[in-house]
């Protein structure tokens, strides 16, 4: 029943062919735009998820200096409260995995003839830990680089490939604002950060060298900021509480008084933007389906106008006996047919319209095949939906009437 | 009294119109044997059509009974009229009826479509009935692509598709030349005399009556006259599919 049927409603749309055009021509836009919309939501989700899962899991950082101190803002990790001791015993608490003491400025490298200007870190080995980072080649600097405050480093690709093209870094020598330090490791690419920095351009140093022969006169035995690891996902409310009151005790602060630290959940701060750009893409993609609205009371008018001028058809059909369902059948085939037909080419749109956004624009677009599942049974839905009414009037049509027509 | 194919009984048709009910027909009583070639006449506006419709089961009567080979189908679901105009009523029209974007083919298997015959089955057939009428060469053409005669043809072999006990064919020639009328009325007549075929059929011509072993006359929308007569010889006039157009002296 279904074959002959779907063949006649092909040949129907294939008969005129101008009209089958412009009635798709909605869907087509509307399956379009709803593709693209979704294939550049999902890709800033995507990107973002990528550098959540870069920047680590369950990561605190906590700050030197508070958030507000005498009714003055400062920013964090300005005043000089939190130490290596603080750091060593953050680790002690259960709840805490590793973690990594940080300070860091910028510095100026050179390798031969040439010079690169970036940010240089001051940690502990646990970095890479609390980072989930690996190396590309060598090794990290060890505990005893630490304790005696060695002059070596790891650096990260984009480094590397300024000072040292094609070079192998490790092993090499570069020069930290003018002092010379051997490159122990190359980091593992990571990529930008969710907020758009290049993580790969980066140097690591043992944590002493940084705060006594590096940045000496601004770090004295003091920490701008210590990365925290919790155990898992839900402990890290604990952990939260552990850091905080262990700092709380170790710098003597009383209840009443401000706290000369901050804390912030770093993973709840991506996992925000995360959530911002899926509803972004979802609200894109609401206003897109708007046109697919449009697409289908256009199928649904040419449908009404293909019923009318087929009313002896439909007379004959009858006559020759048809069922009302039948003839309904036939007219709602047509018209999921007509819906699919501007579907499969919005999806083709779409896709090739996403292409050239992720060339043109540079963003980063990522067409699901969920979404081009979604937009088929959209589209199918559209032409049932709409082509309901039509194909009901088309069924309701008495055989005499619909024969003595014309 | 022998059961008769068809059988109506006080069967009658008022149209509403503006000014109230129009009675098109008023209380016929008849009955048609199974193999029976009935002609029906009478002048234009007489409720022809209207009998026809009602038998066709194409509109429900204002009042009376209709017996189609002895079920009672004056007031059915409409589904159950969809499958008895399907399997026991075939229907040719004076415009013929067909589906322009069709195949010939097509055309001819489309009731096998709505009795859920399978497609093998419905090629066959159709090709069988396009032999019988003499069309075959002409199953992948569209109707437009082929004259009014062989026009009507398609549509008989179509109402014969699915082996009904009744044609009706109102006013089959009305549309065609009197030597092209002839063919197609030799066509009928054969199909009523090799295979039994029950024919009724309205026509103004009396040329086209004398086919009919029975001429039934409407006037004012009632019975105004039932005779038998010897109908006209079916001549040795074949359609093969060898010969699609008969000579003209065979019908002359
Ligand atoms: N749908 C209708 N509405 C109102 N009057 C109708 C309708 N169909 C037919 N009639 C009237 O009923 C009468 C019989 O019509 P019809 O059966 O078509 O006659 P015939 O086929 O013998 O020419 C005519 O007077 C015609 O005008
Ligand atoms: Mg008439």
């Amino acid at each position: 029943m279904i074959g002959p049927m779907l063949a006649e409603a092909l040949q129907a749309l294939a008969s005129n062919r101008m009209r089958t055009f412009l009635t798709t021509l909605g869907m087509v836009i509307g399956v379009g735009a709803v593709i693209v919309m979704l294939a550049v939501g999902s890709g800033a989700q995507r990107s973002i998820r990528e550098s959540i899962s870069a920047m680590g899991s369950n990561l605190f950082i906590v700050l030197a200096g508070s958030a507000s101190s005498g009714g003055v803002r400062l920013g964090g990790g300005n005043a000089a409260t939190l130490t290596l001791a603080d750091a060593e015993a953050i680790d002690e608490q259960p709840s805490v995995r590793a973690t990594a003491p940080l300070v860091y400025g910028s510095a100026q490298l050179v390798h031969g003839a040439y010079n690169w200007g970036t940010q240089v870190y001051g940690t502990t080995p646990g970095y890479l830990e609390v980072r989930n980072w690996g190396l590309l080649a060598g090794t990290m600097f060890g505990d005893s680089d630490v304790r005696s405050a060695g002059r070596v480093a790891v650096i990260g690709t984009t480094v590397a490939a300024q000072l040292f093209g094609a070079e192998d870094p490790v092993g090499g020598t570069l020069r930290i604002n003018g002092s010379p330090y051997t490159v122990l490791g190359l980091l593992a690419p990571k990529g930008q950060s969710f907020d758009g920095r290049d993580q790969d351009d980066t140097v690591l140093v043992p944590i002493t060298t940084a705060q006594r022969k590096l940045f000496g006169s601004s770090f004295r035995g003091s920490l701008r900021m210590i990365m925290v690891q919790s155990v898992a996902a839900d402990a890290m409310a604990q952990t939260e509480l552990e850091v905080t009151s262990l700092l709380l005790e170790r710098h003597r602060i009383g209840p009443g008084q401000a706290p000369d630290f901050s804390m912030r959940n770093l993973t709840a701060v991506a996992e925000t933007a995360a959530a911002t750009a899926r509803i972004m893409s979802l609200l894109l993609g609401a206003i897109a389906s708007i046109s697919l609205i449009v697409g289908g009371i256009g199928i649904m008018n040419i449908m009404l106008v293909s019923v009318t001028e087929r009313t002896r058809e439909i007379g004959i059909r009858v006559a020759i006996g048809a069922r009302p369902q039948d003839v309904r059948l036939q007219f709602l085939l047509e018209s999921v047919a007509l819906a699919l037909l501007g579907g499969a080419v919005g999806v083709l749109l779409g896709v090739i319209g996403s292409e050239l956004i992720r060339r043109l624009a540079d963003i980063p677009v990522e067409v699901s095949g969920g979404s081009v599942l979604l937009a088929f049974a959209v589209s199918a839905s559209v032409g049932v939906f709409f082509g309901w009414y039509p194909a009901r009037k088309a069924a309701r049509l008495q055989p005499i009437e619909a024969l003595r027509h014309h | 009294m022998t059961a008769a194919l068809i059988r109506v009984e006080d069967l009658a048709k008022d149209y509403p119109t503006a000014a109230g009910p129009y009675p098109a027909l008023h209380g016929v009583n008849l009955e048609i044997g199974a193999g029976e070639f009935v002609a029906i006449m009478g002048p234009s506006g007489s409720g022809k059509s209207t009998f026809m419709n009602l038998l066709g089961c194409l509109d429900a009567p204002t009042r009376g009974r209709y017996w189609l080979a002895g079920q009672d189908v004056a007031r059915l679901p409409t589904d159950a009229l969809a499958q008895i105009r399907n399997r026991q009523l075939g229907f040719v029209f004076q415009g013929f009826n067909l589906l322009q974007r069709s195949s010939v083919a097509d055309n001819v298997a489309l009731p096998l479509v709505y009795a859920r015959v399978a497609r093998a089955q419905r090629r066959i057939r159709a090709r069988e009935l396009l032999a019988q009428v003499g069309l075959e060469r002409y199953a992948e053409s569209l109707p437009s692509r082929i004259s009014g005669g062989q026009q009507q043809r398609v549509a008989i072999a179509r109402a014969l598709v699915n082996r009904p006990r009744v044609v009706l064919a109102d006013e089959p020639t009305g549309n065609l030349d009197s030597h092209t009328s002839e063919e197609i009325m030799a066509l009928f007549a054969r199909l009523n005399r090799d295979q039994g075929i029950t024919l009724v059929l309205v026509t103004h011509e009396p040329d086209i009556a004398a086919w009919a072993g029975r001429v039934i006359r409407f006037h004012d929308g009632a019975l105004a006259e039932d005779r038998r007569q010897l109908p006209r010889p079916v001549s040795s006039l074949s359609l093969s599919p060898e010969s699609p157009r008969p000579a003209r002296e065979q019908v002359a």
